[in-house]
């Protein structure tokens, strides 16, 4: 086995582990941090495919700052462990047989994909590669994310003050 | 991973390693070493010295959530002005013009926030009328 | 890549870890003994005096005290969380040190020449960033995880403070790299390499191009707030919040939540020194006229070993009588040894980093002595109101500069 092949399979073993116990945990902080180990996880994967920028990135804004309001809603809506019901009979019937196809046939579809693929020379420099695309070639793409984030501003602060104004006297008291 | 790239973050994994296994070893040390001796009182939450009343972990307030919020928002255009700061050379006023309007869309949701109090802590004077 | 030059190489990067990471704590540590001797010589007292000649083996009695101390867990604590907070702060805040480069020149560890860092890597101001935005969770969950209305408070508005000034901090970086055109930071350095008018250094923070002064400020005051310092430590503000996020924790977990804010106080006194200050970049043009300054390190370190043998003789107990003046015969030697024809040139990268470094540290020490505590509707207005903005017109501006200029 070479180097890369260990350190992908770790890699890959905690973002899979990381990803089950999210379901697993009853507290959902504790689901949270299992988030959180995968996406560093998945920053490590980037890494292995010579992706330094992607990597870096993949920390800074969904482990730095995605996970960060995760943890925060979570504290907010003071969140409790959540409590265990039997299955449904739906779930058991339907859901089980399907979450075990579509696993089959993901399996099927990366195998057979991966088996075809060739890998592609990369780059020189991957990062500047990267930029170039993003600022030529995607120009039309990359102003409409601006827009984008724009209407998600204006989104965030209309839940935001719909719900201040509802405990204006006699609502439960919060922490400022 | 080339032998180059592996060359360079090899000696950081290391060193994450090295840094986590101390840190553990400190923290199993002090508890080894420490002394324990717990009674009912040290037990509980500090609240100066009264007994703690309710739970400490009541809902909070929603200003907490919401700059959360637009610090995710415009962190994602931090993002991309790195690559954007990286390649400015080569676009010049092409890469100046397309990231001016960029942010100046963005700019456009700022003074809004600015506008509506949702950069303030407190409510301003105005809002707190408008409330009572 | 060869299988022996593989593992030489981790070998080697092992002992530099090792090394580096010794070198840290102890720096953390005596920071610590520095910060309460300027804070005390700024109150007109004296500070640490009584373990060891000027309390100069303070740092290590504090160090044995942590770890001989009750550990108590508070009761109802969430205990994975309560535990993993502190273990996360600290291996965080002395991860981010292994990209900084302390200088230009090679050491050589069992034959093999290796450079002054630990990891070059080229997304490595990036890399730094990542590690700071993930440090955020060691307070929130600290916070959170100890059942207690103080800490629960202290976690959040300190992770609030965080994330808002993250985003003027990595926003205050922007101007360098359009100058600089590059994430790696020994290169980031030799960009600053030459003087304007062959005296004034071309350091970011006085690039000809456009001066980094609002970038710098922005920087200098958006790390203070990142690292929960004062004058904006609202987290454990002890008038209102008693400790803040640390308030239920004792004994050595305690101590690791200090050694992290310590710790990333030195990682960020760097990148201060890194990207607006040159670096291991000397002041000096080597020009034939001030070709003496090369002397500077060994006659800084001469000077202080002189003075510590005179003070040293006359010092009020036996101890310090033999300590003192043996600490200064050391700093002697090394003085020689520095004045040495082989070594006086790798040692000026190092000596003008450590330099510029402690100068930085010495102007947060003076701040957090200096100035009052901000309330903490001042503190989220001045982070959004005017370092943003302030930190977005600077990129603005450097890169208008930049466009005309070519």
């Amino acid at each position: 086995m070479t180097p890369q092949l260990v350190i992908f399979l770790v890699l890959a073993a905690i973002a899979i582990a990381g990803a089950v116990n999210v379901i697993l945990q009853r507290h959902p902080i504790h689901s949270a941090i299992s988030l959180i180990s995968v996406m560093i996880a998945l920053a490590g994967l980037f890494l292995l495919l010579e992706s330094e920028f992607i990597a870096v990135v993949q920390i800074i804004v969904y482990a730095g700052a995605i996970m960060v309001l995760f943890v925060f809603v979570i504290m907010l809506l003071n969140a409790g462990a959540e409590e265990r019901t039997n299955m449904s009979r739906m779930a058991r019937y339907a859901g089980v047989p399907l979450a075990i196809f579509l696993l089959i046939e993901l399996a099927y579809q990366i195998g057979a994909a991966a088996l075809s693929m060739t890998p592609q020379p990369l780059a020189e420099d991957v990062t500047r590669r990267l930029s170039m695309l993003l600022f030529q070639d995607f120009v039309f793409p990359f102003e409409l994310t601006s827009i984008l984030i724009l209407i998600a501003i204006l989104g965030a602060l209309v839940l935001a003050q719909r719900g201040e104004s509802v405990p204006a006297k006699g609502g439960p008291k919060t922490i400022t | 991973m080339s032998g180059n790239l592996a060359q360079a973050y090899a000696p950081l994994l290391i060193h994450l390693l090295v840094a986590l296994g101390l840190s553990a070893i400190l923290l199993i040390l002090s508890s080894l070493i420490g002394q324990h001796r717990p009674t009912r009182e040290k037990m509980q939450p500090y609240e100066c010295g009264i007994t703690p009343v309710g739970d400490a972990r009541e809902p909070f307030d929603v200003k907490f959530y919401l700059v959360a919020m637009v610090f995710i928002l415009f962190d994602v255009e931090a993002v991309f002005l790195y690559p954007w700061a990286y390649v400015f050379r080569e676009l010049r006023w092409f890469g100046f013009t397309e990231m001016l309007l960029y942010i100046l869309i963005l700019l456009a949701g700022y003074v809004y926030l600015w506008k509506k109090g949702a950069l303030d802590w407190n409510p301003s004077k105005t809002q707190r009328d408008r409330q009572t | 890549m060869n299988d022996t030059i593989a593992r030489s190489i981790l070998v080697v990067s092992l002992v530099k870890v090792v090394v580096l990471l010794f070198l840290v704590l102890t720096a953390v540590a005596y920071l610590v003994w520095f910060e309460r001797k300027v804070a005390a010589h700024i109150q007109g007292r004296w500070g640490p005096y009584r373990v060891g000649p000027h309390g100069l083996l303070q740092p290590l009695a504090d160090g044995v005290k942590f770890l001989l101390k009750e550990d108590a867990t508070p009761a109802g604590v969430d205990r994975f969380l309560y535990f993993s907070a502190p273990l996360l702060t600290m291996t965080l805040a002395i991860s981010a040190i292994a990209m900084i480069p302390f200088g230009p020149a090679s050491i050589h560890i069992f034959g093999i020449a290796t450079p002054l860092v630990i990891a070059n890597i080229s997304v490595g101001l990036l890399a730094i960033f990542a590690i700071t935005s993930v440090g955020v969770y060691g307070v929130a969950l600290g916070g959170w995880s100890s059942n207690s209305k103080y800490s629960l408070l202290g976690g959040l508005r300190s992770s609030a403070q965080m994330i808002s000034y993250e985003l003027s901090l990595t926003l205050s970086v922007v101007g360098i790299l359009l100058l600089a055109g590059t994430f790696n930071l020994s290169e980031l350095i030799m960009r600053q390499d030459g003087y304007t008018w062959g005296h004034l250094p071309k350091w970011n923070l006085l690039n000809p191009t456009f001066p980094q002064i609002l970038g710098f400020f922005c920087y200098f005051v958006a790390a203070i707030a990142e690292t929960n310092r004062a004058p904006f430590d609202l987290a454990e503000a002890e008038s209102e919040l008693v400790a803040g996020y640390h308030t239920e924790y004792s004994s050595f977990k305690f101590a690791m939540f200090f050694l992290g804010e310590y710790a990333s106080m030195i990682t960020v006194a760097c990148l201060a020194s890194i990207l607006f200050l040159g670096g291991w970049l000397s002041p000096f043009p080597q020009t034939p006229g001030l070709d003496w300054t090369r002397y500077l390190p060994a006659g800084v370190l001469a000077v202080a070993g002189v003075a510590l043998i005179i003070h040293g003789v006359r010092y009020i107990n036996v101890f310090g009588r033999i300590a003192l003046p043996v600490l200064g015969v050391i700093l002697g030697a090394l003085s020689f040894l520095c004045s040495q024809p082989g070594v006086i040139d790798d040692i000026q990268g190092p000596f003008w980093f450590l330099a510029k470094v402690l100068f930085v540290l010495f102007v947060y020490v003076w701040v957090r002595w200096t100035l009052p505590r901000f309330r903490y509707d001042q503190l989220m207005r001045f982070g959004w109101k005017v370092l943003f903005p302030v930190a977005l017109l600077n990129v603005i501006l450097t890169s208008l500069a930049v466009v005309m200029r070519k």
